[in-house]
Parts: C-alpha cells; structure tokens; sequence
C-alpha cells in the first residue's frame, strides 16, 4: 500500500553532515547509530532521523549550565562514562556545557563568574540541569556553594532557563537526602521551585541515553517530551519495568527465584518473591538498560528497587520484601503476620464468645421474659 | 399469645448481592494471597498459574465492583431493612437504644437482645464500616490495576491516589484490608448463627430465603 505521506528521503541524512560529523571523528557508522537510537528512544517514526541530524547540525549550540547539591554525582558519572563514541559522546561534543562543577577547568571566582556571564547571555535559551536534591531546613545552610544556598541558586538558574531538567531521583524527588528522617529538610527542584516548568528524569542513576534522547527533542522540536503525572517524560517513563521485563513469562507461569543462588535464580527465574519493584517501577530499563546497554539490575539476578520511583528509599523498602512493613508494628512485622493476628485473635474472641453463650442463662424465651 | 408470622425481609438483590460478594470475596482473598506471595512451585513452563490468578482476580474484581455499586443503589430503591437510613443507626434515638441493647447482649450484661426485624444495629453499624472497606477496597485495587496501563480509563481516573498514597502504600492497605475483610467474615458468621440460635428466627436461613421468622408479640 503506498502512503503519500511517507517519504523516504526524510529518513535520510544528508551526505555533507554525515561528513561533517566525520571531519570531527565521529564515523558515519556512529552518527547513523546515533541517529537512530536517538529516534527510536523518543517512539519517533523512522523518517525523523534526518531531522535529528539537521537538529543536530543547526547553529545554536545551546548552553548547559550544570548545578549539583546534595548529590552524589553519580548522574554525572553516568553522563560521562562512555568508553566508545556513543549518545553521550556527540551530545557532549556538540553541547556548549558553560558550567558543571566537576567538569569545567575554571574554579572559584572565574567559575562563578563565567556562569553568571552565560546566565545572562543566554538568559531564557541554555538548559538548566539540577543533579541533587535542595536542602530547605534552616534557610538552606546545609548546602551552599560559592557563599550562596542551593536554593537561591536554583532559583536564579532554573529561573532563567529556557527548560529545567532534574537529573536523578535526588533532584526529581528528594532521593536519598530526603528519606526519613529527612535532617536537612531536602526537596526536589520541583518543589523547591515552584513557579519553574521542570521535568524529572530519575533513577540511580539516570539512564544517559533518556537524557540525551530528551536533549535532542528539546533540539529539534524547540521544548521538552511530553510528560505524566510524576513530571517525567512519556518515552522514557511511560510503561512499567514489569511489562517489559525479559523476566516476565517467569512471572506469568509462576516460576519464581526463593532464593539468592537458588535453583530457580540459577535457572533465571522471576525476581518477584525476593522483592523486586519492577510492577510498581516506570522506566525504560529492560529495553534501553545501562552502561551502553550492556546489562541492567534484573538481567544480572537483582530485583528491582524501585530507585526512579518518588521516596523510594522510605516506599519501596524493604528491597527484599515485596510490601512495605505495617507501621507501628515493629521492624519484622509483615502486614500477613498482623492479618493472621488479627483473624486469628477475632477468631478466638467470637470462640470464646461461643462457649459463653452457649452456657449463658435466660435463653428460653418464656423465662427471658418474665425476668425482663 | 405468642404466634409466628413469615415476614419476607430480605429481598432479592440484597440476597443476590450478598452471595456474589461471599463467592467473590472467597476467590479476591485466595487469588490475591497468591498474587501477593505466590506459595505454588511451578517446574512446567508452559504453565500459566500467576496469569491465571491474575485473570480471575480482575474478573472477581469487575464483579464485586458490579454488586457493590448495585447494592448501594439498592439502598435507594428497597425495603426499609435495606435502605439508606438502617446503616445509620446513630441517626435515631431509637437506633442508639438498640445498638447498646445489642452491646448489652454481646457482653453478658443483658439477657435478650432487642427486638428487630432486620439487622440489629450494631451489626449496621459494622456493615457501614464493612461498606467504607468494600469502596477503598475497589478504588485501591482499580488504581492498581491501572499501573499496568497508563492513560489507561482507570489510570486516568484513579492515577492519582498513586501519586497521593504512593502505589506501595496502596498494595499494603489492600492487603490490609483483606485481612480485616477476614475478620469481619469469622464474626459475621458467628454472629448470624449466634442470632439464629438464640433468637430461633431463621436468621441463617433468612439470607437464602428472605424470610424470617417474627414473634408478633415481641413486635408490639
């Protein structure tokens, strides 16, 4: 059947940027893949790849001021460790990233100063990306960098920035930091910036490849995915990590991993019974996975633990454990130990109450009567 | 002269929706606890055992949403046993009367329970909470549910108890439930056969039938 609208000359790239990319080392072979991986990763049709590449190509380098609080740079680590010419790598190249504090070669007063210029400059056209959570307790003194709270400065950059993006559970929800009993008050950027259109991009760390697929469709479309509920961008975060679990037909057989080392763990069964989070978790991993996709937690035999979900470390623990614990109820109590408790305790009440009256006085009606 | 008069007090979509409810609440407890912590080895793997669980308790799901909604409704459109205002004894006087009357009885301080056609009010006043745990019930699970469709009917309407409660804290109180749904089933037999025994009505045989034994001069 032909369709009118489907050109194939728009899936293509252009011979001279092509070239281009290979005058500055990236093979066409990589760029292709880049290209490609960059499309499918945003569900694009395949005929959007060429105008990845032009995005790509246009002269607006855009610039990236990078703030990290209270985080463990982990998402940067993540955005960095590419051993290969990958996503990562051109995005990186073609990125003019005007502040990140453990990247740049300024510091102190020219560090601060060369944000401060670019912030102006670019003010309403760079991209904001917050790796780490606020801290809020005590007019934010936990956190401050060059004599200036985490959240003034959050204020100011995700302020005048053209698009905020939240990097790691941390600045998406509060992540570690925030988890009870939470001692510096640390909230995510959204929180700690309300008036500001952030979009999170969680987990522990982020997958680079989310990250970079966002970039490009802020490059070739002018603004950010669309989002759910959570503030996370659809492509990334829009099916369960369940559904898409290379472990599922385990799941729905019932074949399922008792133990670490076990006979079904050996055998690569469902994760389910020692606590995976993947059917409450949103992510991309089974399919997109890290470290250049070579693995991910449940393709090495460790259930999920939920690390892009919001207060993960207080809602999806404990990790090995499928439910959380009943409060106020002790650390080893199961919420079946209680029910049990309960219908059992129940059980023996109305027993007992059986017993009672059975041997109570006054049931024939004639003498109930009389006494009344 | 004490004399004996058939009464017919529970109607039939009070007995159809109660049945349905015992069987689906029976398959929802079993199929959930096997969801929840799935106890059967299965060395077959063209087996379909956590998908037919599944299958069965959203189907059990779907139905005792159907009866629970019907029997409210029901509220508006039956007898007097089965309306709005017999599940909420507080509102009268006389309601008061008879829920400590009946506390009373339970207790071994009064020797008969009150006079009552259909339920006592204590026992409504436990079928207005059972009722409360049917609803958070039905809405947890829907919203559970909806996590493996999202922009899915029941994501889009109940989505956001997840974002409020959490989707963790929503599985824990499901479970929760279950587990008082447990509770309240062993007392509400015992209580139904208690009665039976005590007040010789036929209040067992009443929820197959409808019918119940009166004593016109207990009545009057």
């Amino acid at each position: 059947m032909h369709d009118p609208e489907f050109n194939v000359e728009e899936g293509q790239i252009p011979e001279e940027i092509l070239q281009k990319w290979e005058a500055r080392g990236v093979s066409r072979r990589d760029f292709l893949k880049f290209c490609s991986v960059m499309t499918a990763s945003l569900a694009l049709p395949s005929t959007f790849m060429g105008k990845i590449a032009e995005a790509m190509e246009a002269d607006n380098r855009p610039s990236v001021i990078w703030v990290e609080f209270q985080g463990c740079t982990g998402d940067t680590e993540a955005f960095l460790r590419s051993n290969q010419p990958t996503a990562a790598e051109i995005i990186l190249d073609y990125l003019s990233i005007d502040y990140h504090e453990t990247l740049m070669a300024a510091a102190g007063h020219q560090a601060e100063a060369a944000k401060q210029a670019s912030m102006e400059k670019y003010k309403g056209k760079y991209i904001a990306i917050v790796e780490g959570s606020i801290p809020m307790a005590e007019n934010g003194i936990y956190c401050t960098i060059a004599g200036d709270s985490a959240l003034n400065i959050a204020r100011k950059v995700c302020g005048n920035a053209a698009a905020t993006i939240a990097v790691g559970t941390c600045s998406s929800y509060g992540g570690l930091p925030a988890a009870d009993p939470n001692p510096t008050g640390a909230v995510s950027v959204s929180e700690a910036v309300p008036g500001v259109a952030v979009m999170n991009m969680p987990g522990c760390p982020l997958n680079t490849e989310n990250l970079t697929a966002a970039i490009v469709h802020f490059l070739t479309f002018g603004r950010l995915p669309a989002t759910d509920n959570f503030g996370r961008p659809k492509f990334a975060y829009g099916k369960r990590i369940h559904d898409n679990c290379e472990r599922r037909s385990h799941f729905d057989a019932g074949q399922y991993a008792e133990k670490f080392g076990g006979a079904g763990h050996r055998q690569g069964w469902c994760l389910y019974k020692l606590g995976c989070k993947g059917p409450e978790t949103y992510h991309n991993c089974p399919t997109v996975r890290y470290n250049e996709s070579l693995s991910w937690p449940v393709q090495a035999g460790h259930g999920c633990i939920g690390c892009s979900e919001p207060q993960f470390w207080d809602s999806m623990t404990p990790f090995y454990k499928r439910l959380p614990q009943v409060p106020g109820f002790g650390v080893e109590a199961t919420v079946d130990k209680v029910g049990l408790g309960l219908a059992a305790a129940t059980a023996v009440a109305f027993g007992a109450h059986g017993i009672a009256s059975a041997l109570r006085k006054g049931d024939d009606d004639s003498k109930g009567k009389k006494e009344d | 002269m004490s004399t004996l008069e058939l009464r017919y007090v529970w109607e039939w979509p009070v007995r159809l929706t109660h049945w349905i409810n015992v069987i689906s609440i029976v398959v929802l407890a079993v199929t959930g606890f096997y969801i929840g912590n799935p106890f059967v080895a299965v060395p077959d793997v063209n087996a379909y055992v956590m998908g037919w669980m599944r299958f069965l308790h959203f189907i059990f799901g779907y139905l005792f949403a159907i009866s629970v909604v019907v029997r409210i409704i029901w509220m508006i459109f039956g007898n007097k046993y089965a309306r709005f205002k017999a599940f909420a004894p507080w509102a009268s006087v006389e309601g008061w009367k008879n829920m400590l009357g009946t506390f009373g009885y339970y207790t071994f301080v009064k020797r008969k329970p009150p006079f009552c056609v259909g339920h006592n009010a204590l026992a409504v006043v436990a079928y207005s909470g059972i009722f409360v745990l049917f609803i958070i019930q039905i809405l947890s699970g829907f919203a559970l549910y909806g996590q493996f469709a999202p922009g899915s009917f029941w994501d889009n309407t109940l989505g956001s108890l997840l974002v409020v409660f959490g989707s963790q804290g929503l599985r824990l109180t499901h479970h929760l439930i279950m587990w008082l749904l447990i509770a309240f089933a062993i007392q509400h037999i015992y209580s139904g056969w208690m009665m039976a025994i005590k007040e010789k009505n036929g209040t067992m045989g009443s929820i197959f039938s409808g019918y119940k034994f009166i004593d016109t001069e207990d009545e009057s």
